[in-house]
């Protein structure tokens, strides 16, 4: 109900620019919005985190990786993996060494993907999360190698992997290494897959390039939040390279899922239920968890 | 001295041997194969089967075209969904009959149409990457022009990888590269020097295992000297069981670009 009020208010005067004061979210008359892009509605900060960057009409905000983790996995159960690993400018990239400080300051942040072990509705699971705040989820050496040691820890212990993408692809500033990345983590994705093991990806916006064209596409179940943009080359590529105007619903998740590769859309609420549905109906036999949502 | 763009420029050279070259010069009585199985044969990508001495082998190759005509027929070297996975049918197929794979590599990256994301361009490729990791027959991939991107990796995830002296391979093109980092295309020589991407760049980044002189152009002789080098490679690999050839890439893979401790 709160939520509703909040929808209803007239444009703040502060979205008209100029300074804007520090004020405290809880004694605030006017707050920072963001406005949707799919239905203009104006929502103030404090609504969307506590509607999970989720618009009512249905528009999923981005969400950096330890907001996600928090929604997804049980309360308290997440421990994360290889948390200390950061890139380093290793091809001496114009410009790399300067981006990646002053990223790590911004997305607080040493990488794109956190990596961890956590209980989902009860199921114990590896899970890795990629942050759009990081270079746009770009993946470089040290996230093909992150991802690539959760799958390995993965099979070690039996676990089943949940992952969350989001990327822009390849981080071009360590070249021909992060391709490889693609082919590292695909032989480790393979690996656990040939073990028998459960991988469940969750493609979110946007998931393109060298990310689409390896671990975003090789999940048992490949789930996708609703209007994400999922596709491997770039829009405006496509548009340059065809000449030709792109299609409606070019790359969003919808038309993805009616071309038949997406398993399911799930709106941001709904996924951790289904999530842990998806993990019990996989869980190791004469396993009984107490499972409890 | 020769620059990085150089090579760029040589590789995508018109006069350079193409795909279709390679297999029907270095081995003998190419047979090929059409078709992916599962919605159309893609002409940019040319398999089948074709002896070496005595031995079958399963060829695949990213074939650009030599002039205007077939230039267009073969979409210039840039694959559909459809090309990844007739190439993928054709080393499954290679798997059951125990036949050793050798891919020629030369494509200024996948495809980027309407039709090739709709049907799954990532998809595709991901499934050969993946797949290609746990083969269970010998795998040699020879870059011999542009090795753009995914659309090269796609058929590159062998036990050896080795590089024509002239070629390139890449995580994006130099141009690309300008103008997303820089937004001035013009920059490309720049990027070209920056992204490491020469053969001699790739072999010290332990990314190829071999660079192939190509004889001072002369092909016949690029040829001859490529056909005894593919068949000492087989000789070497025949030594192996197929779980000892799956994981010995997978470890090739594997060690590529792992962080030093801080
Ligand atoms: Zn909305």
């Amino acid at each position: 109900m709160a939520l509703e009020a909040f929808f209803k208010k007239p444009k703040n005067e502060l979205e008209k620019g100029g300074r804007l004061p520090k004020i405290k979210p809880e004694t605030a008359q006017y707050e920072l919005c963001e406005k949707c892009p799919d239905c203009g509605s104006e929502i103030p900060l404090s609504a969307l985190w506590e509607n999970m960057h989720q618009c009512r009409c249905g528009h999923c905000f981005r969400m950096n990786a330890r907001e996600r983790i928090r929604l997804l996995a049980d309360k308290d159960t997440f421990t994360e993996l290889y948390g200390d690993m950061q890139s380093a400018d290793i091809l001496n990239f114009p410009g790399y060494k300067n981006k990646l400080e002053s990223t790590r300051t911004s997305a607080r942040e040493l990488e794109a993907v956190i990596c961890g072990e956590a209980r989902i509705g009860g199921y114990p699971c590896a899970l890795f999360v990629m942050d759009p705040y990081f270079m746009m989820g770009s993946m470089g050496t040290v996230v093909g190698e992150k991802i690539t040691l959760l799958f390995e820890y993965a099979i070690d212990r039996r676990l089943p992997v949940l992952g969350c993408t989001v990327s822009g692809g390849a981080r071009m500033q360590e070249g021909i290494l992060s391709l490889m990345q693609m082919a590292k983590t695909s032989g480790a994705v393979k690996k656990h897959s040939d073990a028998g093991l459960l991988y469940i990806a969750l493609l979110t916006d946007p998931t393109t390039g060298g990310v689409t064209a390896s671990f975003a596409m090789q999940g048992d179940i490949i789930l996708a939040e609703p209007g994400a943009t999922i596709g491997f080359a770039g829009q405006r590529l496509v548009e340059q390279t065809t000449r030709k105007k792109l299609p409606a619903g070019f790359q969003k998740a919808e038309t993805v899922l009616e071309h038949g590769f997406l398993d399911m859309i799930v709106p941001r609420p709904e996924q951790k239920r289904v999530i842990t549905a998806l993990l019990a109906l996989h869980r190791p036999e004469g396993e009984n968890h107490e499972v409890g949502v | 001295m020769k620059s990085a763009y150089d090579y760029v420029k040589t590789a995508r050279s018109n006069d350079r041997q193409t795909g279709l070259d390679y297999i029907t010069h270095i081995f003998k009585g190419f047979i090929e194969l059409h078709g992916d199985r599962r919605f159309a044969d893609d002409p940019s990508v040319v398999g089948g089967l074709a002896w070496l001495d005595d031995t079958p082998f399963t060829v695949i190759a990213i074939e650009r075209g030599r002039d205007t005509k077939s230039r267009i027929k073969r979409n210039f070297g840039m694959a559909h969904p459809e090309g990844y996975r007739k190439a993928l049918r054709l080393m499954r197929q290679a798997e059951k009959f125990n036949r050793p794979v050798v891919c020629f590599v030369d494509t200024c990256g996948a495809y980027p149409g309407v039709g090739a994301e709709e049907r799954g361009q990532g998809q595709a490729i991901a499934e050969n990457i993946m797949e290609m990791t746990a083969l269970r027959v010998p795998i040699l991939s020879i870059l011999v022009g542009e090795g753009g991107s995914g659309g090269a990796l796609a058929l590159a995830v062998a036990n050896e990888v080795w590089m024509l002296e002239n070629a390139t391979y890449s995580v994006i093109a130099p141009e690309s590269c300008a103008n997303i980092l820089w937004r001035d295309p013009e920059k490309a020589p720049e990027a070209a020097e920056s992204l490491r991407l020469t053969a001699q760049d790739n072999y010290e980044l332990g990314v190829v295992e071999r660079i192939i002189s190509e004889k001072g152009g002369d092909a016949q002789r690029l040829f001859a000297s490529l056909a005894a080098d593919i068949l000492s490679w087989y000789m070497k690999m025949k030594a192996y069981t197929p779980e000892e050839l799956a994981e010995m890439r997978y470890r090739r893979f594997r060690q590529l670009g792992v962080p030093k401790a801080p």
